[in-house]
């Protein structure tokens, strides 16, 4: 498979109502080791699953959010977070999990991978994507 | 054109299983290739043989494995969300000391870099689900 593609996971559920955001990621850390071009999209409640202080212990469930600050070791660097999503819940940046990357051609220097963008930069994003997963 | 589907809810539960069939049988009556059909989250339901509907409505399972027999369709389970909801072959009923497999003719259980390779194989990838 020497093909290149451009792979887009889209995340519009809260974490923990549905397994879909939990299955999602996994979907993402396998399809890592294959070599594609990923980005994720956080969209509707989708963009509660990045936000920081997640406890799960009342609830009995386990609490994934840890593995989104992995990402970054799965060469998995670009995180789309819809801004007009934030503004509809009450949210702003300063409630996500500050989520980075290491870019060794950058002597390895720590890149935020978050990105807030409006609706209409993903709207043009989708557009170029050749293979688009809905969680 | 090679497609690629991926069924994303349980039978009769959902539509999504339906119309993924629907579409891959139109698909093929086109000419179309199906390159793999991958089940993932409750889509795993659609493998299981243990299936028993009542006689005046759709058998969804055997009609996967029938078309499946007919065209030599890939139906491949995902393997972590089949262990979560108990769709297991005989392999894996080995492995995880179950006394008993439940998985349909047809289907095979793998893991999700299939989902991912069907992908990049494909000039489409159609993803029936919520």
């Amino acid at each position: 498979m020497s093909e290149t593609k451009k792979f887009m996971y889209i995340n519009r559920r809260a974490p923990y109502g549905t397994v879909y955001p939990l299955e999602g990621l996994e979907v993402v850390l396998i399809g890592a080791a294959f070599e594609q071009e990923v980005c994720m999209v956080f969209i509707s409640d989708g963009v509660f699953q990045l936000k920081q202080g997640q406890d799960t212990i009342d609830s009995g469930m386990k609490n994934f959010s840890p593995t989104y600050r992995a990402l970054g070791d799965y060469e998995v660097t670009r995180l789309y977070v819809e801004r007009e999503s934030l503004e509809e819940r009450g949210l702003t940046e300063a409630d996500l999990m500050p989520l980075t990357w290491e870019d060794e051609d950058d002597d390895w220097a720590e890149k935020p991978s978050i990105h807030i963008v409006s609706r209409t930069q993903l709207s043009d994003l989708l557009e170029e994507q050749d293979v688009v997963f809905n969680f | 054109m090679k497609l690629s589907v991926m069924v994303n809810e349980g039978p009769y539960t959902h539509q999504a299983s339906d119309t993924a069939y629907n579409f891959i049988v139109a698909a093929l009556t086109a000419g179309h290739e199906i390159f793999r059909v991958f089940f993932y989250h409750d889509g795993v339901n659609n493998g299981t043989r243990l299936t028993t509907p009542p006689q005046d409505d759709r058998h969804i399972v055997n009609r996967w494995s029938e078309l499946s027999e007919a065209h030599d369709l890939d139906l491949v389970v995902c393997v972590a969300a089949a262990q979560r909801r108990g769709i297991v072959d005989s392999d894996e009923a080995k492995r995880n000391g179950k006394d008993s497999d439940n998985i349909a003719p047809g289907f095979r259980i793998s893991g999700l870099g299939q989902l991912i390779e069907a992908g990049v194989q494909a000039d489409r990838l159609l993803v029936f689900g919520d």
